[in-house]
């Protein structure tokens, strides 16, 4: 595809939203209002140093803060290949990276004056961070969630009841992530007036894909200083994986314009591309869903089409917009990994590394196994390891158990 | 230019008395049975008609209208056939307004311009997309305007009057007031308070205002025109057509007459309207 190549790969999106033709904000009339508003209040709290300061506060304290650059050395020396550093993103308060993007849109709620706060869940892990930060602040929280994922992940449904938030489970369309969307936005079109709704990925309307991108940035910020720090250069590759892809936006946007850094996003293959996936890129084409045009799993009518995956938080039909215009670009490459390789990538790293990875950055891991070996010894390749595994030790349980059997 | 849905206001407003606007998804509960639904409805006394367009993820729909959505997919419906139906329907009724109703994606797939022509040849004579807003006009909207179909604007208790020029800007055919802040079937708006949101929206629009969302009654879709210019009415019409279906969810003898019946009351009650306001 011959597309102009822009001077900065991050200055988007422009001030209607669209990261080339991605973005934009496709939504009933009875959101426009409060979406402009959500849009300003952002702009000002950026610009407002008390804000930052306060974010920051709690990054360090509540959070934990840095999270650690690790090099894992027996992966490398295993997998023969590229150094491979581990970001730690698992060892953040809640889990996961999703924390610190939840963190954000609190205090931008708090800021707002909404008392009410609602999220759609895949995994969990974002409905646990929401629920953990409003018990925080003392917040009404109510997490939509899948009854298929509710089923599967049972272990979070428990912790964020735990926190004193309300767990709908989603009974419509395939009962996943997207249908958790959609009833969290069938809420929110409901109680406009009291509620924000604290979108857990870099997707949804504009300015949603901005701001989550920005508060997961401090991922590849801090990244970079790390590197710098221990290595004294730049990381040669950077590999994420992707359901809508904030932990991989968050780790990439702040090398975007470093053309020495090769970037790999890692998309669920599930059984397969060519059977039931979740590789919205490799699978997908341009649609509107969920306030952004992006990359969707579709038919030929535009009906959106199930999405498969072992990773409850990587089963979505489609992907962050930006992401969409950063492989319309070439600037990232996309891959994907099947179940079965996640599998095989989680119980690697926990034998390997004494870490249980969750079954989405197992995605990561699982072509990092790939990747690895093919670069020089000196090659520095970063991967976001971007939650635990607690929460799937159940169901991985389950399905080793079975294959055993 | 005018259209059905122009001519119809006028002809309305000789007669002194509101619209009645009935909603029913394409291809619910199959293509055959929905065909002879559509054309039942100016004969039971339906003035426009909206026929939904069966999408997957139906963001602003209560469960009556997604379930109507998903019986219409499992039956095979598509927009293409959709376009159909309105071709069918139009071989005997070339007044009626009918005006397709849903989400842009279906036809964003098809291709804009694709559809619009098509659209205009089937038949149809406006568009309510309710994932449009002002900000996306140069999606659909603009483009619909020059190939001569109505766009009409859905405005909601949060459009204020700031927001009101901007949404009013490129609606035509009338205005589409969604009377509460929430999904179809939920539940109705007082009258008395669609009524000053009505007059709220007339000092800015010499459009025709429809209001719709939670009127289920003959009664409520009589309040509801005497304060405004038409009454919409969806969510009732199709939970009937579904209490009409078999186990297996398939029509039976009495669909078809399940939602001319409730139709006709409908239209009883806004017409009942007329002369409570001479």
């Amino acid at each position: 595809m011959n597309i102009a190549k822009p001077n900065s790969y991050r200055s988007g999106p422009d001030e209607r939203g669209h990261f080339g033709i991605f973005g934009g904000r496709f939504v009933a009339e009875t959101l426009m209002p409060l979406i402009l508003d959500l849009e300003k209040a952002y702009t000002e709290a950026k610009a407002d140093p008390a804000f930052q300061a306060e974010m920051n506060g709690y990054l360090k304290n509540y959070v934990g803060r840095p999270s650690p650059l690790y090099f894992a050395e027996r992966l490398t020396s295993h997998l023969g290949g590229a150094k491979i550093y581990l970001k730690r993103e698992e060892l953040n308060h809640t889990g996961s990276h999703k924390v610190n993007n939840v963190l954000g849109q609190i205090m931008l709620a708090r800021r707002m004056g909404k008392k009410r706060i609602i999220a759609e869940t895949g995994a969990g892990q974002h409905g646990v961070a929401t629920a953990t930060l409003c018990a925080r602040f003392g917040l009404e929280c109510v997490v939509y969630m899948g009854a298929v994922d509710v089923e599967r992940q049972q272990p979070n449904v428990i912790r964020m009841e735990m926190l004193g938030a309300t767990v709908v489970p989603v009974q419509s369309g395939t009962r996943t992530l997207k249908d958790a969307m959609n009833e969290a936005l069938r809420d929110w079109v409901t109680n406009v007036h009291n509620t924000f709704y604290c979108i857990g990925t870099v997707a949804g309307p504009h300015p949603y894909p901005t701001l989550v991108r920005d508060f997961q940035s401090i991922i590849g910020n801090e990244t970079k200083a790390q590197m710098q720090e221990i290595e004294g250069r730049l990381p040669d590759s950077l590999v994420a994986c992707i359901g809508g892809g904030s932990n991989a936006m968050g780790l990439f946007h702040p090398f975007l314009d470093d053309p020495s850094v090769e970037i790999f996003g890692v998309e669920a293959a599930g059984h397969g591309l060519t059977q039931l996936h979740a590789a919205s890129i490799a699978g997908g084409r341009p649609g509107v869903l969920h306030g952004n045009r992006t990359y969707l799993l579709m038919d030929a009518d535009g009906q959106i089409q199930d999405a498969h995956s072992i990773s409850a938080g990587l089963d979505y039909p489609g992907i962050g917009p930006e992401h969409s215009w950063l492989h319309e670009i070439g600037r990232v490459n996309y891959l994907s990994a099947t179940d079965d390789e996640a599998l095989a990538a989680f119980q690697l790293l926990s034998k390997l590394e004494g870490i249980i990875p969750a079954l989405e950055p197992a995605h990561a891991i699982a072509k990092v196994m790939e990747l690895a070996p093919e670069r020089p010894k000196d090659h520095l390749m970063v991967v976001n390891l971007s939650g635990r595994g607690d929460k799937d030790v159940p169901q991985v349980g389950d399905i080793l158990r079975g294959k055993s059997k | 230019m005018t259209t059905r849905i122009d001519t119809r206001f006028a002809e309305l407003k000789k007669e002194g008395r509101a619209a009645f606007v009935t909603y029913v998804m394409a291809g619910d509960p199959d293509v055959t049975t929905s065909l002879e639904i559509v054309k039942a409805l100016p004969k039971a006394g339906a003035d426009i008609i909206e026929l939904g367009i069966p999408f997957t993820d139906p963001m602003a729909d209560g469960p009556s209208i997604q379930a109507a959505g998903l019986r219409a997919l499992k039956a095979g419906m598509t927009l293409k056939k959709t376009l159909a139906l309105v071709r069918d329907f139009r071989k005997e009724d070339n007044v009626t307004p009918l005006v397709l109703m849903g989400y842009y994606n279906p036809i964003y797939i098809y291709g804009v311009d694709k559809f619009l022509a098509d659209a205009r040849t089937s038949g149809v004579d406006g568009l309510i997309i309710v994932d449009l807003p002002p900000e996306e006009d140069d999606e659909l909207c603009i483009p619909a305007l020059k190939a001569g179909l109505n766009f009409i604007r859905l405005a909601t208790p949060t459009t204020d009057d700031k927001r009101l020029p901007a949404v009013l800007a490129n609606t035509s055919g009338f205005v589409y007031y969604v009377s509460i802040a929430g999904i179809t079937g939920a539940a109705a708006a007082d009258a008395n308070v669609v009524g000053e949101a009505v007059a709220r929206i007339k000092r800015h629009t010499k459009l025709p205002i429809c209001v719709g969302f939670g009127i289920r009654t003959p009664e409520a879709a009589r309040a509801i025109a005497e304060k405004a210019d038409g009454s919409v009415v969806g969510t009732a019409l199709v939970d009937a057509l579904k209490n009409s279906l078999d186990a297996e969810g398939r029509a039976t003898a009495k669909t078809v007459n399940a939602v001319a019946e409730l139709t006709a009351a409908l239209a009883q009650g806004v017409r009942g309207a007329q002369q409570a306001a001479e």
